[in-house]
This record gives C-alpha cells, structure tokens and sequence, in this order.
C-alpha cells in the first residue's frame, strides 16, 4: 500500500497541528469543577475536563499536576481554552503556561466571585473562543505532524498475536515517514523489560528505561501485599488466557515493531528529540496513560485490546482494534478497526497494518471514532503521593 | 486446513488456540509463526479461545516458553495437550 504523504489537520500558533478542534474548560483543582463543568453546559461545543485532584499537592507530584494541566491545553487538539481554579495564583500559572503556545486561553478564579458570577465571565469568554474556533478549517498537513501514543488494555493472547504486532507494523511503517510515536506502561513491560532495554536507540536511553523501570519496580514490591495477581494481570486479562506478568508484558511489547526508542520520558513530558519512538513512564491503567500521553502533545492514540477495554479521552481521539473475534461480534461498537482475521489467518500482519493506517488517517481527517461517538471522556490525573 | 492453534516460535512449549473452542482429543493443527511451519497436537482438554494448550509434558518447576522467552514457571505438572493457566502456571516476578 503506498502511504499517503498528508492529512487534514488543524494548524496551530506554535506549528503544530491538531486532529480535533476543541475548545475546553479546564478546571485546575477538583472544587472547580461545578463551576467548569457550568460553562461547558452553557456554551454548546466546549468540553469540561472535570478532575479529581489540585488541591495541597506538592514537590513532584505538584509539578506532574501542573506538567499535565498546561500539556492538555497546549495539545494541538485543543484550540483555545478557558482555565478556572480557586485560587488566582495556581490559575495563572497554567494560563500562562499554555499562553507559550499562542492560542487563545483565559483563566478565570472563583474566590471572591463565587461559581455564578464566574460562572457568568467565563461562559462570555468561552462563546467567544468557540465562535471564533468553529471558523477554523481543516488544512493539508504532512503525515509527520501526527503525533501518535499507544497503550493497550483488557488484553488477552489475541492482543499479543496479532493486535499489538498490527501497531508494530504501523510503527515500522510510518516511523521512517517522521512522525513521533509513543509507548508507556512501565510496570507492564515486567519480565520483558531485559528485552524491552535493548531496544534503545542509543546506550543513555536503554539506562535510563532500566533504571524508570527498576524504580517502577521497587515501588510495586514496597506497596504490594500479595502478588499482584488480581491487578497484572486482570480478571479479564486471565479470563482471555493471559496466565502471568511476564506474558502480558511480551505481548504487550509487540506494539513497537522493530523500532528503537530514542529517549525515556517522565509522565506527562513533552518530546524534545525529534522524530521517532519514545518511552514514558506511565501507569498501565489505560485513562491515566492515556491522559499523560495526550498532556505531552500526542494528537491520536491507537489502543489494541482483547477483551474490550472501552476508554476514551476527552481531546486525544483513541482507535481501538482488536483481533479477538469474540469481542468483536459481542462488541462491535467500540472497536474502529477489527483485524481479527489474522488469527483465521486470512489476512496477514503487513495487510492489517495497512488497514490500520488507512483508519489512523480517517480518524487523523476527522471521522470520529467509537469512543468519541460514545462519549467516553476519561480524563484521570496521575497522583504520585498523598497531598500535604 | 483451518489452523487450531498459533505458537509464536519454534522453542515455544505452548500454543494459543485461536478457534471458539477446542474440545478433548480434537486433532488440531498448530501454525508456528516463526518459521511458517506446521504441526499437530491432540488435546486433552477442553480449551477455549486465547488459552493456552501444552506442547509437550511438562513438570514442575519447569519454565514455559512463549515468544521464544520465560513466561513463567510450572506450579503443577501439566501434559501434553492439556490446559495450561494460573492453575498450573505462575509468574516469577513478584
């Protein structure tokens, strides 16, 4: 198949270019968002980005907090933004931080005003933002502005035979083609993270993957009363024949292909290298991984599952395959792409890359994907500590 | 002929049934994806789709191969052709 060379994003200020158009209210702290989630209901085509946490966080985890908040809204998915917190100082921090993009982005605090009468500012601000936003047209954009994360979820041995090895061979495919790409789970790549280490492009960033993922690892053995066996793997997961970590973690590996990673990333950072492959250090439960991967500026995600994990994001759209058969007769609504035939083997792993690629682009062009049309908006914050 | 059963490489001692279901002493045929190779196994049990089905005898503390790399060790001695799973097979991680 001869991969087209272009698709039709939105360009940003800072040169970036999204695959979505949207206008969000972001909350900056957890009692912020009846008032955040009262504009998106005013002001029709806004989105609320309602959370749990901002409040009495500190040190690293304050600062992941704050990494995630400015990543969304400067996300090329997202045209403007309006941010609302308690308190001005934090609320301010975040405006300016996603300011640095150029896009339009106003904060507003509700101290001293109250939900109504912020309430009040921020809808007039935010029917201005999504006003001007709806004018904005899609444009021709080189395939290397897709920025593209994966992760994947309620996997079974279907995921490792043939849906994770299809986003390898995507990965295969349009890495050379100069886009960036992204894979996580850190505490999933346990028993295939010797393997997983060699896999760096370079010496600095197999030490640093080992030494993300040793750490990951010590604070699974620290906290862990048992072996972990209800969580990695899942109920679903062993329902579907993954019987150990180690299993999982192969399969779940397969989702990069023959590429090497150039850099390792902390949660929720943005890519500074260039092109390629990186590693970021994430949960394996798919809304967080997903939230960190789309607050570093990934703007789509492929998601291959086995059993029929169903997430979605609120700005990132995610692509969920399959090759499990079962799941996708019994349900066939969240899965945008089946390549199920590859286990009857009538079709093979090049033939379901390009099938992939094909829907990676129509979703990159604007057609919405399961999730989108379902309305899953999972938007989970990671939380390294208690607060203060 | 239909394939039963997907290994992913040759020194794997176990394979992934990828139809609905197979029931005991089906002759099934196995497809080895490494090397594009076949081969036949009878079962002794009943195995449903994605789990796993033992190549050959295996005993405890024996290590199961899948991918050509260590998945895990064996809990309980487990027969060619039988269901391998966490009741048979644990991690050797954590």
């Amino acid at each position: 198949m001869e991969i087209p060379k272009s698709f039709l994003g939105y360009k940003r200020e800072n040169g970036r270019a999204g695959t979505r158009n949207h206008v969000i209210i972001l909350p900056v702290d957890d009692i912020s968002n009846a008032c955040a989630e009262a504009v998106a209901n005013n002001i029709k085509g806004t989105i609320a980005l309602p959370h749990s946490y901002g409040r009495l966080q500190f040190g690293a985890d304050l600062e992941l907090h704050f990494r995630t908040m400015i990543g969304t809204g400067c996300n090329p998915n997202v045209a403007a933004v309006i941010v609302i917190g308690i308190e001005p100082k934090w609320t301010k921090k975040i405006v300016d931080g996603i300011a640095k993009t150029g896009k339009p982005v106003e904060g507003f605090h509700i101290e001293r005003t109250g939900d109504i009468g912020t309430t009040m500012k921020a809808s007039k601000k935010a029917q201005e933002f999504v006003m001007w936003a709806s004018e904005k047209q899609r444009e021709e954009c080189p395939l290397s502005d897709l920025w593209i994360s994966v992760k994947c979820g309620e996997s079974d041995t279907t995921s490792g035979l043939a849906a994770n090895p299809t986003v390898g061979n995507l990965m295969d495919k349009l890495e050379p083609l100069g886009v960036h790409l992204c894979f996580g789970e850190t505490s999933e790549l346990t028993g295939a993270e010797q393997v997983c280490a060699t896999r760096g492009a370079t010496k600095e960033a197999s030490e640093k993957f080992m030494k993300t993922w040793s750490s990951y690892n010590d604070f699974i053995l620290k906290e862990a009363t048992d072996d972990l066996s209800e969580s990695q793997p899942t109920a679903g997961n062993i329902a579907g024949g993954l019987t150990t970590i180690e299993e999982k973690a192969f399969g779940n590996f397969q989702k990069i292909g023959n590429c090497k990673f150039i850099d390792v990333l902390e949660p929720a950072e943005e890519p500074t290298k260039g092109k390629g492959l990186y590693f970021m250090d994430t949960s394996s439960a798919a809304a967080e991984c997903v939230t960190l991967q789309a607050a570093a500026g990934f703007n789509i995600h492929l998601f291959p599952t086995g059993q029929g994990n169903i997430v979605g994001n609120p700005i990132e759209p995610v692509v969920k395959l399959t090759a499990n058969p079962l799941t996708v007769k019994g349900m066939g609504e969240h899965i945008d792409c089946d390549v199920s035939k590859i286990l009857s083997r009538e079709m093979n792993l090049s033939e379901a890359g390009d099938e992939l690629i094909k829907t990676t682009l129509r979703v990159a062009n604007g057609r919405l994907t399961c999730a989108e049309a379902l309305g899953h908006r999972e938007f989970v914050m990671t939380k390294l500590y208690r607060s203060a | 002929m239909a394939t039963d059963i997907i290994i992913h490489d040759k020194k794997d001692n176990v394979g992934v049934v990828v139809i609905e279901k197979i029931i005991p002493k089906q002759d099934c045929a196995c497809w080895i994806m490494e090397d594009d190779s076949s081969t036949n196994i009878q079962s002794v049990d009943e195995i449903p789709l994605g789990h796993k089905i033992a190549m050959v005898d295996l005993k405890e503390g024996d290590t199961i191969l899948k991918y050509g790399h260590d998945i895990g060790k064996v809990v309980k001695s487990i027969k060619k052709g039988e269901h391998v799973h966490v009741h048979n097979v644990k991690t050797k991680k954590w």
